[in-house]
């Protein structure tokens, strides 16, 4: 058997158990990877030395016995906007073309402490904006289950590489969407916490309101495993929440006898796709079976929150991108006359287009005289939001949706058609705006064989429950443990 | 026909905060230091790196916002000014546009008073070094981060000694609160001056300038007088003054347009999401009220009262929180007021002169100064013998007892200062041969008569005193 097959937790039980080492588990990710991320581009870079340095440290720590996570030794892929220390951080964007993080962020750091390892670094979206994975510098990443269709995005490389076994779990982060959605699409699970549940010091910012790191993995396990490393207040991020301390992965019983589910009507009929409606139903069917009791809702504010995100998260990100100016680090364009000479040509050949568009946007909606209409209207709507969730979670305590009207588009469709992409995000964009938590599972597949996801939703701070539920429903179906075809086996147990 | 005219001023002060660190990360906030070695990914901005305020500065904010009697808003944010500049590594400057810190206050320039619009919290940028010989320009971002308040007056100031005023008054209250030292050779204060004119008894305000770059309370007052004349120069010729920041040049002695009202730069203020709003409790509300010193103002007036001081006398003493602390402190342990008062308005900055010291890095005992004083004043030294323990005593050779001091150099006398003058005038009287030596050029003759003078006192006099006493003596 592959031991990419295997889970993260299960994988961390077989080095634990010395059957084989952290640096074996390491070297069969970049045999896997030699042997075929050609095929998908899931990876921006490998920083080979780092990796097994950080291997070695952690093999030490599991042999010293101070090691005690599940993950210990484990392989984690890391979106290339985490910072790690001493390793190429780009974005996957031309403007950060050779920068090397100074230090670690803190869930990177948090990782390293527990033992795992920081694997590589996974291709994705130029600055996280996009839903395809298709605006990389590095070129577009493919679907494992399909090398004509995008993985999705923004986090497309991380679930592309689960999927294709070039890695058991991955850090991504989700800003809109960009955790649950290509886990959506590429047949793997991916969680957004709560906001604040995990600090974003050292992952460099989209939507600095809207900005959540979070896990992509196997299954429901391993991203409970992974988010009780990542999790808990930090002293560099003054956004980050308190919460009250939970083990996530101890948390996990299967029970959710009597959780009352609610499924909003507007998320289901006009829009989405038949295959796909049919697939969240069969989901929703299925958590009623193992006990859960489905309340109809409505939630007729999630039609405003598609606007509301792009006008909040491209002003945030105007301002965030404004520091790659071609002074300090980075890339900077090789002819210019003067100081403003020099910004407008690094800026315009180091952004691409995508970027560029929306720091546009953002800085339109900021800009003296359109700050009311736009800037302070969503700000207002998105307490609107945030006020409705609250009330439907005096109803329900999950809420179930799909977490894309379709499946994987093809590659090359999306693009040219911006706001169509944009619409596409209305079912995970609420979510970042009113800071919930947000589980991605996949619950079947379409006639073209193409993985659905379906969502689940809880109260800010309820991480545990929405966990608990994807879970419950893990154990009673195998959709997840589903792989694509036609992948080599990259070295055996 | 020369028209009459007003000037209507308002300022804009920026004041550094003295905090050890600075106000989103945890690097030293030290003036000077090479380049680039007072900074962090944070304060340099890199990329993934997060704001996090620091306490002391939300502190020392309120304490200002108290002191300058404002109203101090209980939910205040911070937010983003964004705009491109080499010394500014993020892009964007954190300050506070939409909730700052303190409105409404005002500060009383004797009669009159100045009405502070607001005053908010924010961080300086870095600096930019031009080189020499280079076309070539380097940031530094040491000061990149320093905590920064700014006081936004409303246009009361009518002419540079109220702006003065207010300024020694903002830097008189601040420095009592301990929250920055107002240095302005230093940048830790300076002021932009807005400033218009209007003809005498025109109610409506005319079209204002922005004057920035003004590095010292000399050149406010050069810059103010030369802008106001540009503008009535402007005005009587018939033209508009256009509404413009301009830049001083203090070698010049003038002001040169830097952008217009229509260039003015759009800094799409928006709330600064990575710092969340801060609430402020009514404990540490009142902790901040309780914090708040005797200011300048009111210690002045009890000196007065309790001390019996003149007023000039009592205001010199309270220009700065040590100099009255430390004149309490002397009283305090038995040296009489009056007495304090002179040494401490005289002779102390006399010493420091010639010792080239600055008043705020001396720190003397209160009980060894107050020693001095009261044997200087009582004649048991003599008055140049306690200068010159003085001296000492405000050197920097170190702590040491005064008593000791003047025993082991033998400086106390018995007599007092008649009894000396006595000695000597019957030392003088008795030796007409040795006077008459010493005024005929033979100076050496002096050694005898200070001996037989320090014979007579029986050794309790200094030599040095006698000598100087006796060469006064002999030239008359």
């Amino acid at each position: 058997m592959d031991i990419l097959d295997l889970t993260a937790v299960e994988l961390g039980e077989r080095i634990r158990k010395r059957e084989l080492s952290a640096l074996e588990a390491l070297e069969a990710v970049y045999g896997a990877c030699r042997a075929r991320d050609r095929n998908w581009n899931a990876y921006a870079a490998f920083e080979i030395d780092p990796a097994r340095t950080a291997a070695q440290r952690a093999q030490a720590l599991l042999d010293s016995g101070e090691a005690v996570s599940p993950l210990a030794g484990v392989p984690v892929g890391i979106k290339d906007n985490l910072n790690v220390r001493n390793c190429l951080t780009t974005c996957a964007s031309k403007i950060l073309r050779g920068y090397r993080a100074p230090f670690d962020a803190t869930a990177v750091r948090k990782l390293k402490d527990a033992g795992a390892v920081p694997a590589g670094t996974l291709n994705m979206d130029e600055f996280a904006m996009g839903s395809t994975s298709e605006t990389s510098c590095y070129g577009p990443v493919r679907n494992p289950w399909d090398r004509e269709r995008v993985p999705g995005g923004s986090s497309g490389g991380a679930a592309a590489a689960v999927a294709a076994r070039e890695c058991v779990c991955a850090l991504g982060s989700d800003t809109g969407g960009s955790v649950r959605q290509p886990a959506s699409y590429c047949g793997v699970t991916g969680f957004k916490p709560s906001y604040g549940r995990v600090s974003r010091y050292g992952l460099i910012a989209y939507g600095s309101s809207l900005d959540q790191i979070g896990p992509l993995a196997r299954d429901v396990r391993d991203c409970a495993a992974l988010l009780d490393i990542i999790a808990g207040p930090d002293p560099m991020d003054a956004t980050s929440i308190p919460f009250p301390d939970t083990r996530f992965l101890d948390a996990l019983n299967g029970d959710i006898h009597g959780l009352r589910v609610g499924v909003p009507e507007e998320c289901f009929g006009d829009g989405v796709e038949q295959d796909v409606q049919t697939g969240v139903e069969a989901f929703l069917d299925e958590l009623k079976r193992v006990g859960a009791e489905l309340v109809p809702l409505r939630l007729p504010f999630l039609r405003y929150a598609v606007p509301v995100y792009y006008i909040l998260a491209t002003a945030e990100a105007s301002s965030n991108l404004a520091r790659f100016d071609g002074v300090k680090y980075g890339f900077r364009a090789e002819r210019y006359t003067t100081i403003e000479d020099l910004y407008t040509r690094t800026r315009s050949e180091g952004f691409g287009k995508e970027v560029q568009r929306r720091i546009l946007l953002g800085t339109f909606v900021l800009s003296s005289g359109y700050y009311d209409a736009y800037y302070n209207k969503a700000l207002k709507m998105k307490q609107m939001i945030m006020d409705g969730f609250a009330e439907a979670f005096r109803r329900c305590d999950v809420i179930a949706l799909p977490v894309s009207p379709t499946t994987a588009p093809a590659l090359g469709s999306s693009l040219s058609d911006p706001l169509k992409m944009y619409l596409s995000d209305i079912f995970t964009v609420p979510v970042n705006l009113a800071g919930l938590p947000g589980l991605s599972v996949p619950c079947g597949f379409d006639r073209r064989g193409l993985p659905i996801g379906a969502q689940l939703l809880g109260a800010s701070g309820a991480d545990a429950t929405v966990l608990n539920a994807g879970y419950a429903y893990q154990l009673a179906t195998d959709w997840h443990k589903r792989r694509p075809e036609g992948l080599e086996v990259s070295g055996n147990v | 026909m020369s028209e009459r005219w007003e000037t209507v001023i308002g300022l804009e002060v920026h004041v550094e905060l003295s905090t050890k660190s600075k106000i989103f990360c945890a690097c030293s906030t030290e003036f000077g230091g090479r380049p680039n070695t007072h900074c962090c990914p944070v304060c340099m901005g890199l990329p993934g790196t997060l704001p996090v305020l620091n306490r002391k500065v939300l502190e020392y904010a309120v304490r200002a916002g108290l002191a300058l009697h404002c109203d101090i808003d209980r939910e205040t944010r911070f937010d983003r000014k964004n705009y491109f500049y080499p010394d500014l590594p993020k892009a964007y400057q954190i300050s506070q546009l939409y909730r700052p810190i303190a409105r409404n206050g005002y500060v009383d320039i004797g009669a009159k008073r100045i009405r502070i619009h607001e005053m908010h919290m924010e961080e300086d940028a870095g600096k930019l070094i031009h080189s020499e010989y280079e076309h070539e320009t380097y940031p530094d971002y040491n000061r990149a981060g320093v905590p920064l308040l700014e006081i936004v007056s409303e246009p009361d100031f009518r002419d540079s000694a109220e702006v003065l005023a207010y300024l020694e008054k903002i830097r008189s209250l601040f420095t009592y609160l301990g929250i920055s030292d107002c240095k302005m050779q230093e940048g830790s204060m300076r002021a932009d001056v807005n400033l218009s004119v209007r003809r005498a008894g025109e109610t409506a305000l005319g079209t204002r300038t922005e004057t920035k770059n003004i590095n010292s309370l000399r050149a406010i007052e050069h810059a103010i007088e030369s802008e106001r004349s540009r503008q009535i120069h402007i005005l009587s010729g018939g033209g508009a003054v256009v509404q413009e920041t301009r830049h001083w040049n203090d070698d010049l002695k003038t002001s040169t347009a830097m952008r217009s009202k229509e260039n003015a730069p759009d800094y799409r203020y928006f709330p600064e999401p990575d710092l969340p709003v801060i609430f402020i409790g009514e404990d540490f509300l009142q902790a901040a009220r309780d914090s708040l010193p005797e200011f300048a103002e009111e210690r002045q007036a009890r000196f007065v009262e309790q001390y019996a001081l003149p007023p000039k006398d009592a205001a010199r003493l309270t220009v700065r929180r040590e100099t009255a602390e430390l004149f309490e402190a002397v009283v305090s342990r038995g040296a009489e007021a009056r007495h304090v008062a002179n040494w401490l308005i005289v002779h102390v900055p006399h010493v420091l002169k010639t010792l080239s010291e600055n008043a705020e890095d001396i720190a003397p005992d209160p009980s060894e100064l107050a020693e001095l004083i009261r044997r200087t004043e009582s004649g048991t030294v003599s008055r140049a013998d306690g200068l010159r323990v003085l001296e000492a005593l405000l050197s920097t050779d170190g702590p040491f007892r005064v008593s000791d001091y003047i025993r082991e150099r033998g400086l106390s006398v018995n007599n007092d200062e008649s009894a000396l003058e006595e000695v000597i005038r019957r030392v003088i009287e008795a030796n007409p041969k040795a006077v008459n030596e010493y005024r005929s050029g033979k100076t050496k003759a002096i050694g005898f008569l200070i001996g037989q003078a320090m014979k007579d006192l029986q050794g309790k006099a200094t030599p040095a005193t006698v000598r100087e006493r006796m060469e006064a003596a002999l030239e008359t």
